[in-house]
């Protein structure tokens, strides 16, 4: 390949002269990126937030109970429920439901769980609140609403035996607001909350 | 409120670190030289390259062409051979070798399209070493590509001493690249990568614990499980390039919805601006490049306009609800395949940043989109230009820009100048390539196709699957990554069409800007006159606007008819079905 020779330049642009420059550029920043990045961004956020950066793991008495960001399933009625999910709530294998709002599979799901929990509740469809009805894009989604949570304290009461009065105050003190008065969504970490349930009103 | 608030932000942080990167990649001294200069005279020594020597626009261009053929190579043999390299505890197998084709490629060309599965298919070597590397090489390449365009407007960096017609000096393509890396990339990720840290993404080489689940033996439902895996590893590290490069591959398969890879509404802030804020930045740098503040003003007020309609459409679109859902929930904004900490905004403002800037991480789930949004999506990929990726998004800006000056000079009958330079014939007909160049690979690809069913490996009926098919091949030509992940793209066919559409999207797009530049660079300049006309005003701005929205409508309005207008009008006539009931 002939290439015009720029006057200001010795610089030949042949492809043998820059195969050495190519392949020591893909090396080297194999070795700064790939390595030397990596490792030392993942020492330093491990020292300076251990819990944080392990995987937000939970114990109690000792022992490992879950991590704050996963959900994990709930079914009895002593607890409160999380949302829907795609994978079976496992978090090596998340995602969501890829359906599309026009796709007959997603409204056949929406509708069986919206029978389900209108009789489980006594409530009007309409009332559902649409997050216990909708699939989250991870699976393993921690929170539900405010609203979702509120939906199942009759439930929940009934089943630990104890006022809903006193079930609220504890759902109250599981409400995060919004992070720094700013960012996201009110919210439940259903997680949290039945751990706590579990502490202070254990099952009769 | 919070789409707002993350906006400004985004845009006063892009605002100093462009200037910054001016004083980086302008000829010059600058304080950064103090820092760098040791470590990047010893990577040059190794590499046997002069930094100072400058390059015309074709030792340019084809330096920046093999360097990424070697890389290339190199990611292909690392993928193929993973399975007897080390780092692979997990006994992990090879990459088909198409599969291993498209991974390389996808990466490569900063796309981050993945037709594998998650983290289950590539080992500690490949996932942390190469495409870590790739997340941070590729879009530092691409932002050099762009440097040396902008040195082009002005004439070169020899354009003082150089003769009419001489060859120009449009920098050192070895030193722009790893300056780009070293004086910008990397400080950037390790700061967001600790910062992400702090909300809880894992940053651990430690073993992934396995715990029991709360409430045991649960019959009621047949997918319960009674003990979870809590997976960990150098996530944070990954996905603050991912972010900040304009990548978009993850390391969770639901990728930011994933609670463990954005776990909380801040960890979700900055990871948005993260993800817009160096190809905003770029924008600041322009005009300090080319020494016109109203360069920047121009640019920054037609992106900014395009953006914050394209935002408000999205953001209305996921307001609205789901259409499956309807009377069988409370009405309210379409949850499915989002995340309670996050809400249908923030979610919605995501999915148009992550298809503006060609990144294509998602912090929800596309496919689960209202129609509208997805048009929203569809069209900031095609447009590829608002913002875009880093480097290859404000080129193609530029290209908007020069079509808009040669229409603009057609309806006042003056020959098109740029910056004082002629775009004559042979510009003008590269400017035609480009102009075709997308309509003509996607709208190809995507009909052949869907005109053979067995090929497509569908999750959707309908309408719906030829949106599939034609987001896939317009995400891989945008160099975006974003998939509607229920298609089944890990066959021969997607892998290989797939691979040449990402390298006719990646190459083309960015080489013959650097040519048209290079040419540019040569001519005389013809002095500023009364019959000029004048770029940095309002009215060459709302013909920007007007050029880019036209170009792209003739382009793709058909099949945006097959695919999400059809959808929605479906949807409605469902809705009017249901609430007749």
């Amino acid at each position: 390949m002939s290439i015009i020779q720029p006057g200001f330049s010795q610089n030949p642009a042949e492809s043998s002269a820059n195969l050495r420059p190519a392949l020591g550029l893909a090396l080297v920043m194999l070795a700064i990126c790939g390595g030397i990045y990596s490792a030392a961004v993942t020492a330093i956020s491990g020292a300076l937030f251990p819990q944080q950066a392990n995987g937000s793991l939970i114990s109690q008495n000792g022992k490992l109970v879950g991590s704050a960001l996963v959900a994990q399933p709930f079914s009895a009625e002593h607890y409160f429920h999380g949302r829907p999910s795609s994978v079976g709530t496992d978090p090596m294998a998340t995602g969501g439901s890829n359906l599309a709002p026009s796709n007959p599979q997603l409204r056949q799901r929406v509708a069986q769980t919206s029978a389900e929990l209108t009789a489980r509740y006594q409530v009007a469809a309409t009332d559902l609140p649409v997050d216990l009805l909708a699939s989250s894009g991870s699976g393993v989604d921690p929170h539900i609403s405010p609203t979702a949570a509120m939906l199942q304290l009759q439930r929940v009461a009934a089943a630990r035996g104890i006022s809903p009065a006193q079930l609220e105050q504890l759902v109250q003190q599981h409400t995060e607001l919004a992070q720094w008065g700013l960012f996201g969504q009110s919210r439940v970490n259903v997680l949290l909350l039945n751990l706590a349930l579990d502490a202070q009103h254990p099952l009769p | 409120m919070e789409v707002i608030l993350i906006f400004t932000l985004a845009l006063l942080l892009a605002w100093p670190l462009g200037h910054y990167m001016t004083g980086v990649f302008s000829a010059g001294p600058h304080w950064s030289d103090k820092v760098f200069m040791p470590l990047e005279n010893g990577i040059f020594k190794l590499l046997g390259v002069t930094p100072t020597q400058g390059m015309n626009w074709k030792s340019y261009g084809i330096a920046f062409l093999i360097s990424n053929l070697v890389l290339g190579i190199i990611a292909y043999l690392i993928l193929l051979f993973q399975h007897v390299l080390p780092l692979n505890p997990n006994g992990i197998e090879g990459l088909s070798w198409d599969l291993a084709l498209h991974t390389a490629v996808s990466f490569l060309t900063n796309t981050n399209q993945q037709h594998y599965s998650g983290q289950a298919q590539l080992t500690y070597l490949s996932q942390g070493f190469l495409i870590v590397t790739l997340q941070f090489v590729t879009p530092a390449m691409a932002l050099a590509v762009c440097v040396a365009i902008l040195r082009g407007i002005l004439g070169g960096r020899n354009a003082d001493d150089a003769a009419e017609g001489e060859e120009r000096d449009l920098g050192n393509y070895y030193q722009d690249t790893v300056r780009a890396v070293l004086r910008l990339m990397l400080p950037l990720a390790a700061v967001v990568a600790v910062a992400l840290s702090s909300q809880g993404v894992p940053a651990s080489y430690s073993a992934s614990p396995t715990v029991p689940v709360l409430e045991q033996g649960q019959s009621l439902s047949e997918q319960s499980l009674s003990e979870q895996t809590i997976p960990l590893g150098p996530v944070s590290a990954m996905v603050a390039i991912k972010q900040l490069g304009t990548n978009g591959g993850g390391w969770f398969g639901p990728n930011s919805s994933n609670p463990q890879e954005n776990p909380t509404p801040v960890s979700n802030a900055i990871q948005t601006i993260a993800l817009v804020l160096v190809p905003m930045a770029v924008v600041f740098m322009a005009g300090g490049m080319v020494r016109r503040r109203g360069f920047t003003l121009l640019s920054l007020s037609v992106m900014a306009f395009l953006s914050l309609l394209f935002i408000a459409l999205a953001v209305y679109s996921e307001q609205q609800p789901n259409a499956a859902f309807t009377g069988l929930a409370q009405q309210a904004g379409n949850m499915e395949g989002k995340e309670v900490r996050f809400g249908t905004d923030v979610s919605a403002l995501w999915a148009t940043f992550t298809t503006q800037t060609s990144n294509g991480s998602v912090n929800a789930m596309h496919d689960s989109l209202n129609p509208l949004a997805g048009l929203v999506t569809r069209s900031g990929m095609l447009i590829n230009g608002i913002w875009g990726g880093i480097g290859c998004g404000f080129v193609n800006f530029l290209v908007y820009v020069w079509l808009a000056v040669f229409i603009a000079g057609l309806m006042i009958g003056r020959t098109p100048e740029f910056f004082g330079r002629k775009l004559e014939k042979r510009e003008i007909s590269w400017l035609g390539v480009l102009l075709v160049l997308p309509s003509a690979v996607i709208l190809t690809f995507t009909a052949i196709t869907v005109a053979f069913p067995s090929l497509t490996g569908n999750s959707n009926p309908g309408l719906h699957g030829i949106a599939q098919v034609f987001y896939e091949y317009t995400s891989a030509f945008a160099n975006n990554g974003s998939g509607f992940e229920g298609l089944g793209d890990n066959t021969p066919w997607w892998n290989l069409t797939c691979v040449v559409v990402l390298i006719l999207g990646r190459y083309l797009p960015l080489v013959i800007p650097l040519l048209i530049a290079g040419s540019l660079a040569k001519k005389r300049r013809v002095p500023t006159t009364a019959g000029t006309l004048p770029l940095f005003n309002p009215t060459f701005a709302v013909t920007l606007v007007t050029v880019i929205l036209v170009v792209n409508f003739l382009s793709f309005l058909p099949s945006m008819v097959l695919g999400p207008i059809g959808e929605a009008l479906e949807l409605s006539q469902q809705s009017a079905v249901v609430a007749g009931q």
